[in-house]
């Protein structure tokens, strides 16, 4: 059984006039299934509104489904009593660490999750050093979050989560406010988390280069999934990704073009490397 | 006549411990006209300097002068520089309050004072120049997509008529063609209006297609001021700033140094595609000539 599954996973929310008058339902999620197995890498595209957060704000029991049901390790997240089980199971992270982090020092912050989950002192600080371990940021934990740059801070956010043993994170855009070195250090701790400690990850996001390692994609439009399949899978389908307001990484698109003006490039192409082969053995053919 | 800025710093914190000095003697002239990139990464002082541009915050040495007129003099109108050089701010979008889109837009200039006629002929101009229709200036500005909240925020500024026009990171949290639209929305408000853009990003696949000129900031300096081409040949430096080439330029500096013959500072898929395509023919074309010719020998 997956780790995550949703089945027929409805959620409608009331829009109100300025009176605070009901004047219409909208869908944002229609109808999906999603089956996660343990230890998977997931990414969910989509366009500004396709329903993406609110899939993820299911997963650990934010929002209880309209209709059908989602279950995180055989819990159904509907029921207020597993409530507090799947969120220790499925941790999350948000876009804004600004937002998420209340810690005056690096090392209380990470330590504020497992707290609260009751967890006696001396292995509290124990799950707040392997996790900053495990996220590189052992050096920084007398230091104050606030002083530290993006990526850090969300370093700090994903180790706070961590320091709960989940057994899946999901990461909703937790690069959209990063600089370019904050993003390369956020989505290799996902990557390291994912090798080697087997935690699930479900990334979401914007950047379509973040998402080429995963072992499987999932597009949402207007609530629905709309493409599903492994990143070779999804990004040979440039037109159809445009038509979602997506696109394919610079580099498939580069491979793509030659491709079209008749240079024989495989189908697909997602790294430099990849692509950078690719030409030179065109070249010698 | 440009803004204009002579040795300006900008310290704060000074009566602490950690005094941070945000911006360390800038000199810099901003034409009339031109759409300049403003890159670096979180922290370097980017923001800080926008917010000088326009008089929102005071730099501690040095001056700022707008039109020759030193913006921080006594008697200067602060007010109206507010709607000459219009800031962008980061995600505009929790600035919206108004109930109606155009009620939102019309907000900056009844601040200038304008009468009530003349406000809302800018209003209805600035929301078709970002791509509004006429039927969505009744909605609720809470009800659109993120990219048109993004808009309509944007026609709040430009709604003031601004001779130069600031924005700050205006693609972040933005899907890819949120991001398409906002860049070229961007490129057609420096083209048909002739104002001068700033474009803050730390992203440099945003700016590189776009701008004639790029300031690269670290640590509270300019530390490149050139055309893009020129910038992206400092590879280490930049990205021990934290910043990283386009990815394109990433691809020909990969297959220069496995001896194609290739610019290293290409930027577009276009431009690449054509460079890459036309090393292919000339390999191909001269190997199908002899393998014709040799046949037409034998015949």
């Amino acid at each position: 059984m997956g780790i995550i599954t949703a089945k027929n996973l409805i959620y409608e929310y009331l829009r109100r006039d300025d009176e605070g008058n009901v004047c219409g339902k909208t869908r944002a999620v229609d109808c999906v299934d999603v089956d996660v197995r343990p230890g998977e890498f997931i990414s969910i595209l989509g366009h500004n509104g396709s329903g993406k957060s609110t899939l993820a704000k299911h997963i650990n029991a934010i929002l209880s489904p309209t209709e059908g049901e989602v279950c995180v390790d055989g819990l159904n997240t509907a029921d207020p009593a597993n409530t507090w089980e799947v969120r220790q199971r499925a941790g999350m992270v948000f876009q804004n660490p600004d937002n998420q982090i209340i810690g005056q020092l690096v090392e209380e912050d990470v330590g504020f999750g497992p707290e609260n989950l009751g967890v006696p002192t001396p292995e509290i600080w124990e799950r707040v050093n392997e996790s900053l371990r495990l996220l590189g940021m052992l050096d920084f934990r007398m230091r104050s979050p606030n002083k530290l740059s993006g990526g850090q801070k969300q370093r700090v956010s994903i180790a706070g989560v961590l320091a709960m043993h989940p057994k899946c994170i999901i990461l909703d855009e937790p690069t959209a406010m990063l600089d370019p070195n904050g993003r390369k250090e956020v989505i290799r701790a996902a990557r390291a988390l994912n090798d080697v400690e087997k935690i699930t990850i479900v990334l979401i996001t914007h950047y379509m280069e973040e998402t080429i390692y995963s072992d499987k994609i999932i597009v949402m439009d207007k609530g629905h999934v709309a493409m599903q399949g492994t990143p070779k899978e999804i990004f040979s389908q440039v037109e159809k990704l445009q038509e979602l307001r997506l696109n394919v990484p610079q580099v498939t698109l580069l491979a793509h073009e030659l491709k079209k003006q008749g240079m024989p490039i495989p189908d697909c192409v997602l790294t430099r490397k990849e692509l950078r082969e690719a030409i030179k053995d065109a070249f010698k053919s | 006549m440009p803004l204009s800025l002579d040795h300006v710093n900008c310290i704060y914190a000074t009566d602490t411990n950690h005094p941070v000095h945000a911006l360390d003697d800038i000199c810099l002239t901003l034409e009339d006209g031109q759409f300049i990139g403003l890159i670096g990464h979180t922290g370097c002082g980017k923001s800080t300097l926008v917010q000088h541009l326009n008089g929102l915050l005071k730099p501690t040495s040095g001056t700022i002068t707008f039109d020759g007129e030193d913006i921080h003099a006594r008697d200067y109108d602060r007010r109206a520089l507010r709607g000459k050089v219009g800031l962008v701010f980061q995600y505009p979008e929790h600035q919206l309050f108004e109930t109606d889109v155009l009620a939102d837009v019309c907000f900056g200039p009844k601040n200038l004072g304008l009468d009530k006629d003349e406000i809302e002929k800018r209003a209805r101009e600035a929301l078709l120049a970002v791509g509004m229709t006429e039927e969505e200036f009744g909605n609720s500005p809470f009800e659109l997509s993120g990219g048109q909240k993004r808009r309509v925020a944007i026609a709040g500024v430009l709604a003031m008529q601004p001779r130069v026009l600031i924005l700050d990171e205006p693609t972040a949290g933005l899907d890819p063609a949120g991001r398409e639209e906002i860049l070229e929305l961007t490129a057609k408000l420096h083209h048909d209006n002739h104002m001068t853009v700033i474009l803050v990003s730390h992203s440099m696949d945003d700016v590189a297609n776009y701008v004639e000129r790029l300031l690269v900031m670290d640590r509270g300096r300019v530390k490149y001021d050139d055309v893009p081409k020129e910038v992206f040949k400092h590879v280490k430096e930049l990205e021990d700033m934290g910043l990283a080439l386009p990815e394109i330029t990433y691809v020909m500096r990969s297959l220069k140094r496995h001896r194609f013959d290739v610019d290293e500072t290409t930027t577009t898929i276009e431009d690449a595609c054509e460079q890459i395509m036309n090393l292919y023919r000339m390999r191909k074309a001269p190997m199908d000539g002899q393998n014709g010719s040799s046949s037409e020998e034998k015949a």
